[in-house]
């Protein structure tokens, strides 16, 4: 009996040990880090077996561009994607920032294009402002972002009208007044191009030395703003009481308003964030250099819906946002050079494509690796239940979360569809 | 013995906690079996073992002695058994038909074809006694209708095996009586039931035996006819509890609360029905007052309004002799006022927040917890900490649980545990300890009693007669929107109480 007592406690130590272990690893296994990871690796698989089936002689090296082409004019190319990179981590934190408040801020588009409008009004017309101009430009984009997402937040805190719909119809009015403006009034149209005029150059933002560091390539100081904006936006969202507030009112709305929030204010006041975001995009993107215009053609701009795949595969967080927009830069600088190799560079488009695909997938991703560990594990503890190693009480964290995890799949698939009331109430 | 059902050595965990630990569960066919427990103890996990929603990590389930695997309530369904969660599981925006059809409709050319559906669903319900509206919407029916919502999607299934997680929690006592009774015809039938409650007069009024759990582990079974109460209630708790709560008279000082003439009329459109009307009383500060009367009489309404949750038509507001009527909730909330609501999933909880983000969810924004807008970390969690100790919360992971991960229990102590802890001036509580162990309720009685003595006033509003003969100073009833009558506790009779709430006596007992 004492001897078993004894064996018992230590195969509870060796226990607790592996399961520090396995804990930090299924802690790491099931984050939607690792959802986001994976899709990333199917969403590559599946690009090297679309080049394989356009040209198998290429492939090989071309996949090999995708992955490090955007290394391959080094520090140059290393530029270029953080310039590609700064108007999707704004659009991207419009989405999420609206997202982590439960709204689903469609209008990035709309919001960007309006930024960016007002960017080039400023940057065409004031150069009177002389150095200050880029900043006024600036600050201009953002106001003109606020202001497009505004209507859709006060239409959904006050009457409960669906962002999604309002945000949609934002974008197409944004799109169509940016288009006409732009064309009817001389100053800031080009005939030749059928674009927006040329900007100032006080207009353009300072280099800060990243011209330097970066030669060759298009980046500026812009790229600094975003980041900053990036960090600016995880504190406010987790650690003041205002993203506190933001982030109650979307999980539940009802709550928010017995603890006496002014939910109504923050619905507006977020959605106007979000669009202030994505407003200071289309500014970082249109005055980022000279050659950059607004085309007069009846397309949305792509950059707010690249914004809500950075966002989802950032899942949401400002931080993640941040890196998801760098991936994404950077394998599109890598498409470019694509190229090269014969390749046409949508082809980076549809790799994108499923990545994003995947990772609206994360949760099912999520669900299987959970799965799968808790069936690894049950397997192992059956081997050591025959192995006569009884005494251990299953510390396994991993198979506890399965379970946990797999709830909501299991009642959607019983058809029973659990509903979450606060979240139903909110939508 | 031949059991239905067989739950051996079933041992669940989640991060930081076992919340089942070794245990055995046996039952017998055609039997009701309450399954008791403190907060926490892990009967909602348990069950959703049986029904697949969770893998044990050791133990095997056995069905009419045969070992299964349930690995979704697919499984479950197939081998007879339902189950109606604590936190209903339904559709807000279907109906009542397409609830209990969802998942085993029936389709013919990719259309869902509900006429025998509805055919069954009727004869169902008439069988049973379950009055439901098949076309009515989840949203617009009552508690106690969506109740009969889910006991008919199992009995539609032809489950045998009925899992009812604290049916009785969420109901006024004319319902439970009536859901005992289907409870009573339905073993008659044949099918077996696992009924938690943790009221002890529900298990001796139905169940035929009685397993308690306390802490994750299994204690016993017993006989219920064979074991009284107070037996009962210490094997759950593991010592004894008093049922009625020892307080002194009480000595009313100022009016803290002064409701005149106030006013709710139905927002339905079309409906100019009054909700509340005319209403007016006081409550002063070291008093307890209670509200009785069944559920739908306006009581849910009155409260919404005094506390600012929806807006009134008419009528003034006092608190602390300041007019607060048209005053926001963050004013009242700051100004002497806390209120434990009566929906703790709606208004009380952000689920997806941690449980100390939730207990300063009234007081974040207070010096105490912020900086120039920073929240205070360090602080929150040690408030949160204090609280959990004091008023016993578990939890798996302590201050950082997500508050949706918490036993149903365990969130409602954490409501409470905020509220008390503001030390108001004026007490607002709905149903304060629906959901709560014997042990646990205890407790919050004597809470509101002390926070009584030190001068707080308390208006309770509560379904249960017991709790609001025990706790109040004063009662009021209230009968289709007004208040007709005010009863001294001490004198008045538990019988008389249900005639004046059930609209058959008005006037009050002190005038006579
Ligand atoms: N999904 C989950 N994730 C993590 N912990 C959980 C989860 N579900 C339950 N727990 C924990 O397991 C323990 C048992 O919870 P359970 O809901 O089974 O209690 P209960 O006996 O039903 O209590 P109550 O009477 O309050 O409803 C609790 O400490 C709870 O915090
Ligand atoms: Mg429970």
């Amino acid at each position: 009996m004492k001897t078993d007592k004894n064996t018992k406690s230590v195969t509870d130590a060796q226990n607790q040990k592996t399961c520090f272990f396995s804990r930090w690893f299924t802690k790491i296994l099931s984050s939607g880090f690792t959802a986001s990871l994976f899709a990333i690796i199917l969403g590559l698989l599946t690009g090297l077996i679309i080049l394989l089936v356009a040209n198998p002689g290429q492939a090989v090296s071309g996949f090999f561009m995708i992955m490090f082409g955007a290394w391959s004019e080094g520090l140059k190319s290393i530029g270029m994607t953080f310039y590609y990179a700064t108007p999707i981590i704004c659009t991207g934190l419009a989405v999420g920032f609206a997202f982590k408040t439960g709204l689903f801020n469609i209008g990035a588009t709309g919001q960007f294009t309006m930024g960016a409008f007002a960017a080039v009004i400023v940057g065409t017309s004031c150069s009177f402002l002389g150095s200050a101009q880029w900043i006024v430009g600036l600050l201009a984009a953002v106001v003109a972002g606020a202001l497009w997402a505004l209507l859709p937040g006060l239409l959904k805190a006050f009457l409960n009208v669906h962002e999604v719909i309002s945000s949609i119809m934002m974008n197409y009015i944004g799109m169509y007044l940016v288009n006409y403006t732009v064309s009817n009034v001389p100053i800031l149209y080009n005939q030749l191009t059928n674009s927006s005029a040329q900007i100032s150059d006080t207009a353009v933002i300072p280099k800060f030395g990243m011209d330097k560091i970066f030669a060759g390539s298009a980046v500026n100081a812009g790229f600094i703003i975003a980041v900053l904006v990036a960090i600016l936006m995880h504190v406010i969202l987790n650690k003041t009481t205002f993203g506190f507030e933001l982030r109650a009112v979307g999980f539940n709305r009802n709550a928010s308003k017995y603890a006496g929030i002014n939910e109504k204010k923050s619905i507006t006041l977020s959605m106007t964030i979000a669009g202030a975001l994505a407003g200071l995009g289309g500014g970082l993107l249109f005055l980022g250099s000279l050659g950059k215009h607004i085309e007069v053609v009846d397309v949305l701009a792509s950059e707010g819906f690249d914004g809500i795949s950075v966002a989802l595969l950032g899942l949401s967080t400002p931080l993640g946002i941040l890196f998801a927009a760098l991936f994404i830069a950077y394998i599109k600088q890598g498409g470019f050079y694509l190229q090269l190799y014969e390749f046409s560079k949508e082809i980076i488009d549809i790799i994108i494509a499923v990545i994003i695909y995947f990772s609206a997938f994360s949760l099912f991703v999520r669900g299987a690796i959970k799965r799968y560990l808790s069936y690894k594990k049950e397997k192992a503890e059956a081997a050591a239940g025959s192995m006569g190693v009884s005494g251990s009480t299953s510390n396994s964290i991993g198979a506890g979360k399965a379970g946990n995890g797999s709830t909501g799949n299991s009642i959607a698939g019983a058809g029973k569809a659990g509903n979450d009331e606060s979240k139903g109430g909110s939508v | 013995m031949d059991y239905i059902i067989e739950m051996l050595g079933i041992t669940k965990e989640f991060p930081g906690i076992i919340a089942n630990d070794d245990i055995t569960l046996q039952v017998k066919k055609g039997e009701i079996h309450a399954l008791l427990g403190e907060n926490g103890a892990g009967k909602s996990t348990l069950m959703s073992v049986l029904f697949g929603l969770y893998q044990p990590e050791k133990g095997i389930i056995k069905v009419k002695g045969k070992e299964v695997a349930i690995n979704g309530p697919t499984d479950a369904n197939a081998l007879g058994i339902g189950m109606v969660h604590q936190h209903f599981k339904l559709v807000h925006n279907f109906t009542v038909l397409q609830n209990i059809i969802l998942g085993v409709e029936e389709v013919k050319h990719g259309v869902v074809k509900t006429e025998a559906a509805r055919k069954k669903i009727v004869e169902l319900s008439q069988k049973y006694k379950l009055f439901v509206e098949p076309d009515a919407l989840i949203s617009d029916i009552t508690v106690g209708m969506q109740q009969r919502v889910e006991i008919l999607k199992m009995l539609y299934r032809d489950n045998e095996i009925l899992i009812l997680d604290e049916p009785t929690a969420v109901l006024t006592p004319q319902e439970i009586d009536e859901l005992m009774n289907i409870m009573r015809d339905l073993v008659k039938e044949g099918k077996s039931i696992l009924f938690i409650t943790h009221k002890l007069n529900e298990i001796k009024a139905v169940a035929d035996r009685c397993s308690v759990l306390r802490r994750g582990k299994y204690i016993g079974t017993v006989d219920v006819e064979d074991a009284d109460k107070e037996v009962m209630s210490e094997m759950m708790v593991g010592r004894k509890v008093n049922f009625t709560v020892a307080k002194e008279d009480a000595k009313p000082k100022e009016t803290v609360l002064e409701v005149k003439n106030l006013i709710v009329e139905s927002k339905r459109e079309g409906h100019t029905k009054r909700l509340v009307n005319d209403v007016s009383f006081s409550v002063h500060k070291g008093e307890i007052v209670s509200i009785a009367g069944i559920d739908g009489n306006g009581q849910s309404e009155l409260v919404q309004a005094l506390t600012g949750l929806s807006s009134l038509s008419g009528g003034q507001i006092f608190i602390n002799k300041e007019e607060v009527t048209k005053k926001n909730i963050r004013y009242k909330n700051t100004h002497g006022l806390s209120h434990i609501p009566e929906d703790r999933h709606k208004f009380g909880l952000v689920l997806d927040y941690t449980l100390e983000d939730n207990l300063v969810l009234q007081e974040y924004f207070e010096p105490e917890f912020q900086k120039h807008g920073i929240l205070q970390r360090e602080k929150i969690t040690k408030h949160a900490d204090e609280l959990i100790e004091e008023y016993d919360i578990r939890s798996g992971q302590g201050s950082v649980t997500p508050a949706r991960s918490m036993s149903g229990g365990n969130q409602q102590k954490a409501i409470i545990a905020r509220e008390l802890s503001r030390r108001p001036d004026l007490l607002i509580a709905v149903q304060p300890t629906r959901g709560l162990d014997v042990g646990a309720i205890e407790f919050i009685h004597k809470q509101l009693v002390k926070g009584r003595d030190e001068g707080c006033g308390v208006l309770l509003v509560s379904f249960e007669l017991d709790e609001v003969m025990n706790v109040s100073d004063r009662i009021l009833v209230m009968y289709e929107g007004e208040i007709v009558g005010e009863l001294d506790p001490k004198v008045v009779e538990i019988k008389e109480l249900g005639l004046y709430m059930a609209g058959s006596k008005r006037g009050g007992h002190h005038e006579d």
